[in-house]
């Protein structure tokens, strides 16, 4: 395994982030060290140190297998660090049980590959089912109503009644980040958001994700192979290459580096 | 060989704390009402057309292939009490639960196995939902207490099937035949066998669950999971069925 020398490469770039971000003191999300391995020899993540700041559109690029998902899957706990610091709005979730955990799950939203609706539920079902969970009190009308403006936030209200199977992958997108809106989260984190899509699509979809931000005021971790959509909704960019981050900036600054290896990704 | 002993004993283990984690979350609020209604109605309800034709076949059959051999000793009139008696003492609970393996376990081994790979599950952790209490506590009590009544339901019908086999060649009332029916049954043939019924739908859901929920990632490993699950809840009834009527005749 190439041991990537972190230093020669990393970038740090001061004018990335927009003003409103810089204002702001503490991090959402602050990584310090983390290590994850699946079984011997198969080192996933080598020492990930990330800050994402309230507000903050992050992208992460990387070629596949480099520890992109297992990153964002340990910040919800679909995956447990063996190593390192992970704090979530101030608090270290590596040893929280499941109580507290999914205290700070409801406050994150995880847009999955391939949207992972629910098969056996209706739009409005899928809408519902983790609203009537979380909101024990919520009265019909309110839930049929958070449904609607969560629905109408994608542009997809016509499809409330239909099923996974009768839409097509765009409208799966779609829905699924409606699905991520119900709850309000404040953290958003987006596994590969326009893989599969054509370009008009994902370029939708890209837009989409930048509304969102704006009208809810979440923070976001992008994670795409797609340079169109980490252009149009990166606020700041990262590269992990073999589980070590190797380069940080602008997407303008990256796109410009001296190292070879990080400007292949902009061709 | 080393490493398929290693292998099975992780497998055992794994399915040991994944049983021991049913009942830690079955008991633990919330309970998923309403879940486990659809999926006694799914498990339960769906399953009856299926379960009342072989039902019926089943006891229609036995009534013809046997009744060769009573003729013989000019016992045919024992022939209502016999069917009934094999039917609710070993014929129907088997068959229905090796059809309900076949249908059930790898119905659910499939569904979640797929919800597994296309990561329903995943998602349902992520937006902190139990899945193992909506899907596995949900789906294993359907079928504990569903198969059960799919047994009675099928015992029903096959002495019902019957009925049928012995009007073939004799002309016997309905009354009559249910007559010799309830005389020849006792306590002791109907209890023993409901009540190896329940472990039977236990398995036949907790295998297939175990099955789907520890499914590889691809699509292949839904397959497999489904194929696993009747093949392992088939297993597990002919074994449950043996421990059954070795403890019957050890205790009554």
């Amino acid at each position: 395994m190439i041991q990537v020398e972190t230093n020669t490469i990393k970038q740090k770039v001061a004018d990335h982030l927009n003003p409103e971000i810089n204002t702001i003191v503490a991090p959402v999300i602050n990584i310090k060290g983390l290590y994850k391995s699946f079984g011997k020899n198969t080192d996933i993540l080598k020492g990930v140190d990330l800050t994402v700041k309230k507000g903050e559109n992050l992208v992460v690029l990387g070629k596949s297998g480099s520890g992109k998902s297992v990153l964002i899957k340990c910040l919800v706990g679909l995956v447990n660090a063996d190593k390192g610091e992970l704090k979530v709005f101030d608090t270290d979730i590596t040893n929280l049980d499941s109580q507290q955990l999914n205290a700070i799950r409801v406050r994150i939203g995880f847009l999955f590959q391939n949207s992972a609706l629910y098969d056996s539920m209706t739009v409005r079902e899928n809408l519902l089912f983790p609203l009537k969970r979380h909101s024990k009190k919520i009265t019909a009308k309110e839930a049929e109503h958070s449904v609607n403006e969560a629905l109408e936030s994608v542009g997809l209200k016509e499809a409330i009644d239909k099923m996974p199977s009768e839409l097509s992958g765009g409208m799966r997108k779609r829905i699924g980040l409606a699905r991520t809106l119900i709850l309000r989260p404040e953290i958003i984190l987006y596994d590969e958001p326009t893989t599969g899509l054509d370009t008009m699509t994902s370029r939708e979809i890209s837009e989409l994700i930048l509304s969102i931000q704006k009208k809810y005021k979440t923070t976001s971790i992008i994670i795409t192979h797609d340079m169109a959509c980490a252009k149009l909704t990166g606020d700041r960019l990262v590269i992990l290459k073999d589980g070590v981050m190797v380069a940080e900036g602008s997407y303008a600054s990256l796109e410009s580096s001296d190292d070879a290896w990080v400007r292949s990704f902009f061709i | 060989m080393v490493i398929n002993l290693k292998n099975g004993f992780a497998e055992a283990g794994n399915a040991t704390l994944f049983i021991v984690r049913f009942f830690r979350e079955a008991v633990k609020p919330p309970y998923e009402i309403k879940e486990f209604i659809r999926q006694c109605y799914i498990i339960g309800y769906k399953s009856m057309p299926l379960v009342a034709i072989t039902g019926f076949i089943m006891g229609l059959v036995l009534t013809i292939q046997s009744r060769p051999t009573l003729a013989e000793f000019g016992a045919e009139s024992w022939l209502p009490g016999m069917v009934a008696l094999s039917l609710i003492r070993e014929i129907a609970p088997v068959i229905t639960a090796l059809i309900c393996a076949g249908k059930i376990s790898s119905g659910i081994g499939a569904e979640l196995g797929s919800m597994k790979v296309t990561e329903q599950i995943d998602a349902m952790e992520v937006s902190a939902i139990n899945p193992y209490k909506y899907l596995v506590v949900t789906r294993v009590l359907a079928t504990t207490l569903m198969v059960p009544l799919l047994v009675v339901f099928a015992d029903g019908i096959g002495i019902l099937g019957g009925y049928v086999g012995v009007n073939i060649h004799s002309d016997v009332t309905m009354y009559r035949y249910f007559s010799q029916v309830l005389s020849s049954l006792d306590f002791l043939d109907i209890v023993p066998a409901t009540i190896k019924t329940f472990f039977f739908g236990f398995f036949i859901g907790l295998i297939g669950c175990y099955k789907g929920f520890t499914a590889a990632n691809g699509t292949e490993s839904v397959g497999k999971a489904a194929n696993s699950a009747v093949v392992t809840a088939s297993l597990a009834i002919f074994i449950i069925d043996m421990m059954a009527v070795q403890l019957t005749d050890l205790f009554f």
